[in-house]
């Protein structure tokens, strides 16, 4: 096999191909003979009572096929909830229905209130616009504390308030941590905010839905990151199609980051609207309906206590933190601010005492879900950010306060007390590496050099951990969780050889098309020329659960290798067969099986060849044939980790943050494809740098969205962005999936903002000011008003 | 509806365009040229790039109309005769400029634009050129190399190659 295609190589992506030329396939691209338009009237209001929709003048527009109201969906679940949250009393969390179209109210600017599907989408919107809805404005719920408060107007009137779950962990802690705190030596408080984002794809949503009568089947094309998770949910709960009778078919998807995991109402309207009008029904978002129904991510608002003995050893951390839900339970809300934060508070750190408290609340807000890190973001950020306070406050270096408190290499596997167990790591390494390659022993230098052109330069640092490959099944069912977290594959070895692998992860940008290949190649021996990965048809693929949480070569790949590992075996047989020869005795090499010992050799080819062409074959002992499946579930989560360091100069005239470069040192465990892993750390990078200095999603006090398009939201471009230096080269293989792979996908959205805020507070510190905090984004305005007051 | 022509790359092209029709739309949904993406509805993403009689155009900027006559050029264009890659789309790909390859049908042409104007740009020349072309994925990094090589210079190491 060339070295060039297998495990470690980074051959060129096989995908960019159609990419660079224009032949993708995404969901936009797909027309179906015949179909309809759909578009959606949505709610102007935040909160409010729907009088009256009146669509009878849109009804008689030539063109128009249908408005639908929630009064067609009578007959339909709403959108289900995939995580429940249990609070610290032992009560289920409030769960409030979600409907496909708004039912008797509007909660946020966005909420869909009925749709007009006619033979064009300017019909369609034309149309809309003729549909008169009287909506009685109510107030607003926004400010999370205020939601809480006793008397506060309710989201959902028959709830009991806009609390959703009080959620405490590790409860039976809590006295210890609160007496630990009491007693130390040294604490160190920090009230933060963990700024609302959008997550944006490039590609905006879009859901075609087909229906054929002669045999009653569905099929949706959607982007979507995980077709199956959409297929079980809206086949099982929403519409009660079952799965024989619907595919769901994600082709090309232009980026997830996460948003794309949700089953939304527009994939169940399109799905059931094309079969109740017997034409299939194509719905393409605008970016600005995007802003205002895409999940968002983050909006937190924490307060986190760090507790110090008298050798600045971390004793004890007690964090609050109200985590917004928006108007709705999205697909796996509940579980980010909890089970995906709480768990890893402990860090890279020895903390013995944990206590984390969440109140997720109910607004009139887009509903909020997992965005690229997904609580772990939120844990990175409030604990790197408090240790660099406790540093300044000690006056002690922030890199050595952290040496002092690190998990150390002889301690794994090390059992936290927030119930995760890290099987692997080396922080002292990755922390060394990614000093070295910043050169932060020179810093003062390069200071020194930027105050004497007025500027004021600041080195921030943080080091991060995260739990990724979700996850092991028994575990995340005791947590909560209404799924399994398992991955499929079956691999498909043709009779000529050419291998056909299914698998149930799906590629939105991650290029898995090219680095699975690589594994099965590496594998078996022969060239990755020879293997295809198939994805993202339900139709095609065995039932996975999709790409999200850095899962796919940590869980779709290892389930891909055990498939392999079965084909190879029964290829053995075969071979033992062909060459008259023990099975024990075959070796496979190169795409070779031979005899030990002997100069006995049949190609792979030939091994294939026989399983479909069975003359000379033990049908005795195995089946004709060459395919097998596997499910791999993770006996455990995978802990990347890495060290960030960033330079910034500070304008003192205008509070203007100049990035000037980005180090991260990464520990992904065995890397399958360097350039792609390189790749992965940039765009997590640019996202965590992104929400560090400029992205926010803003409403005002009427559940008014001020940040609702490219226009106001501010997305990083190229001359926001410095050269990025990442090495991956620590790298602690995982010790419980047989790749060794730890994940790389959300490692930079996670360790990076901190590490912004850090180095801006750093360089006004330098300055003789002393500000303690900024919220993020850290725009000019923020650190101007922090300098000046 | 009136009829609408161009020559798009190079092949004369018609189609029924509504006075309100925006190029973008005419591109994809009358002539099916998929390539040109439409990522936002503020023409301020770039997936939509193309080039009216030779300068980069957002196709979300200008009605369908407007192009009436116009030589047109899109991404389905751009590869040598013989189908191979051309030099910039070569690049990206060596470079791994692109993931999703969303935003890559307007950079490739926002990029044969810049090279055509600025044939050895530098770094800082080729992100303030990108000011209107919005990447999700790729933190820019290999775009920008991807052009510098694709620009014949030398392209920092500061990422594996």
């Amino acid at each position: 096999m060339p070295k060039d295609s297998g495990i470690g190589a980074s051959p060129k992506r096989r995908e960019d191909v159609r990419f660079l030329t224009g032949t993708g396939n995404y969901t936009d691209d797909i027309n179906i003979h015949g179909q309809a338009y759909a578009w959606f009237i949505r709610s102007d209001a935040a909160h409010g009572k729907i009088n009256n929709i009146d669509a009878s003048a849109a009804e008689a527009m030539d063109g128009v096929l249908k408005v639908f109201t929630s009064a067609d969906f009578a007959e339909a679940g709403g959108m289900p909830c995939g995580w429940q949250v249990t609070d610290r009393h032992g009560e289920a969390m409030q769960e409030p229905k979600h409907p496909i179209l708004a039912e008797g109210k509007v909660r946020h600017v966005g909420d869909p209130i009925a749709v007009v599907v006619a033979d064009t989408p300017d019909l369609a919107r034309d149309a809309a616009e003729a549909v008169e809805i009287d909506i009685e404005e109510l107030e607003a719920v926004m400010d999370m504390k205020a939601a809480v408060a006793d008397g506060a107007t309710k989201v959902h009137d028959d709830l009991t308030s806009n609390l959703c779950y009080d959620w405490g962990f590790v409860e039976e802690n809590r006295e210890a941590v609160d007496e630990a705190i009491k007693s130390a030596a040294h604490v160190t408080t920090l009230e933060l905010v963990n700024n609302r984002l959008v997550a944006n794809p490039m590609e905006p949503r879009v859901a075609v839905g087909d229906y054929n009568r002669a045999n009653d089947e569905h099929t949706l094309y959607t982007t979507s990151q995980n077709p199956h998770v959409i297929r079980l949910l809206m086949g099982a709960f929403v519409l009660g199609i079952p799965e024989h009778k619907l595919r769901v078919v994600a082709p090309d998807v232009g980026g997830g980051f996460g948003a794309k995991i949700f089953h939304y109402a527009e994939e169940a309207f399109v799905t059931f609207a094309a079969k109740a009008l017997n034409r299939p029904v194509k719905w393409t978002c605008s970016r600005s309906e995007a802003f205002i129904s895409d999940a968002h991510g983050r909006d937190h608002v924490t307060k986190i206590e760090l507790a110090m003995d008298e050798n600045h050893k971390f004793t004890a951390i007690r964090t609050d933190t109200y985590a917004n839900m928006g108007a709705y339970l999205s697909t796996f809300a509940p579980s980010v601010p909890t089970w995906l934060h709480g768990t890893l508070m402990a860090g890279n750190y020895t903390t013995p005492l944990i206590y984390v408290n969440v109140k997720a609340v109910f607004t009139n807000t887009v509903p909020v879900d997992a965005y690229r890190g997904a609580g772990r973001p939120e844990a990175t950020f409030q604990l790197e950010r408090v240790i660099d306070k406790a540093a300044r406050e000690l006056d002690i270096d922030p890199v050595e306060l952290r040496r002092i408190n690190f998990i150390q290499p002889d301690q794994f596997p090390y059992d936290t007390p927030v119930a995760v167990s890290y099987d692997t790591g080396n922080y002292q390494a990755t922390m060394d590496k990614a000093l070295e390659i910043s050169g932060y022993a020179d810093f003062e230098a390069r200071r020194a050099e930027s105050e004497a052109r007025g500027k004021l330069r600041g080195i921030g640092v943080a080091h991060y951990i995260e739990a990724c490959g979700i996850a092991p099944s028994n575990l995340v069912g005791q947590l909560g969780a209404r799924a399994g977290l398992y991955e499929s594959a079956t691999v498909r070895v043709n009779a000529t050889g050419s291998i056909s692998v299914f698998t149930g992860s799906h590629s939105h940008g991650q290029g898995h098309e090219t680095t699975f290949a690589q594994v099965v190649a590496e594998m078996i021996g022969v060239d990755a020329s020879q293997i295809d990965i198939v994805h993202g048809d339900t139709s095609k693929v065995p039932m996975g659960m999709g790409t999200y949480g850095s899962r796919s070569i940590a869980v779709g790949g290892s389930a891909m290798v055990r498939a392999t590992e079965k084909i190879i075996n029964k290829a053995k047989k075969i071979a033992a067969h062909l060459m008259e020869a023990s099975e024990a005795d075959i070796e496979l090499k190169d795409g070779q099986f031979s005899v030990a010992g002997t100069d006995k050799s049949v190609a792979w080819g030939d091994v294939t060849l026989a399983a479909y062409v069975p003359h000379n074959y033990p049908l005795e002992e195995i089946e004709p044939g060459l395919e097998e499946s596997a499910f791999y579930d993770p006996a455990n989560f995978t802990y990347p980790s890495g060290a960030y360091i960033c330079e910034v100069e500070v304008d003192p005239e205008t509070g203007e943050v100049d990035m000037l470069g980005f180090t991260a040192a990464d520990d992904f465990g065995n890397v399958i494809n360097p350039m792609i892993v390189e790749g992965q750390v940039h765009g997590g990078l640019a996202q965590g740098i992104g929400q560090a200095m400029m992205e926010n999603c803003v409403y005002d006090e009427n559940g008014q969205l001020l940040s609702g398009s490219f226009m106001d939201y501010t997305m990083p471009r190229a001359d926001d962005m410095p050269m990025m230096n990442v090495d991956h080269s620590c790298q602690t293989p995982c010790t419980h999936n047989p790749l060794g792979v730890k994940g790389c996908g959300e490692a930079g959205a996670i360790g990076s903002p901190p590490a912004v805020v850090n180095a801006v507070i750093d360089a006004l510190h330098r300055a003789g000011n002393k500000v303690e905090h900024i919220d993020m984004p850290v725009s000019p305005a923020r650190v101007w008003k922090a300098m000046h007051g | 509806m009136t009829k609408v022509t161009m020559t798009i790359n190079g092949k004369p092209r018609s189609g029924d365009a509504e006075g309100r029709t925006l190029l973008s739309s005419f591109l994809r949904d009358e002539l099916g040229l998929t390539g040109t993406h439409v990522g936002c509805d503020t023409s301020q993403c770039g997936a939509c790039v193309v080039h009216v009689n030779g300068k980069a155009v957002k196709s979300c900027t200008m009605f369908a109309a407007e192009a009436d006559g116009a030589e047109v050029d899109t991404i389905e264009g751009q590869a040598n005769a013989d189908g191979s890659l051309n030099v910039i789309q070569q690049a990206f790909q060596d470079y791994h400029g692109l993931q999703c390859g969303f935003c890559t049908p307007g950079m490739v042409m926002s990029a044969a634009a810049l090279l055509k104007e600025n044939p050895i740009p530098s770094e800082a020349e080729i992100r303030h050129y990108l000011e209107g072309n919005i990447c999700r994925c790729t933190g820019y990094h290999n775009i920008v190399r991807a052009i510098l090589a694709a620009s014949g210079q030398d392209v920092p190491a500061v990422a594996a190659e």
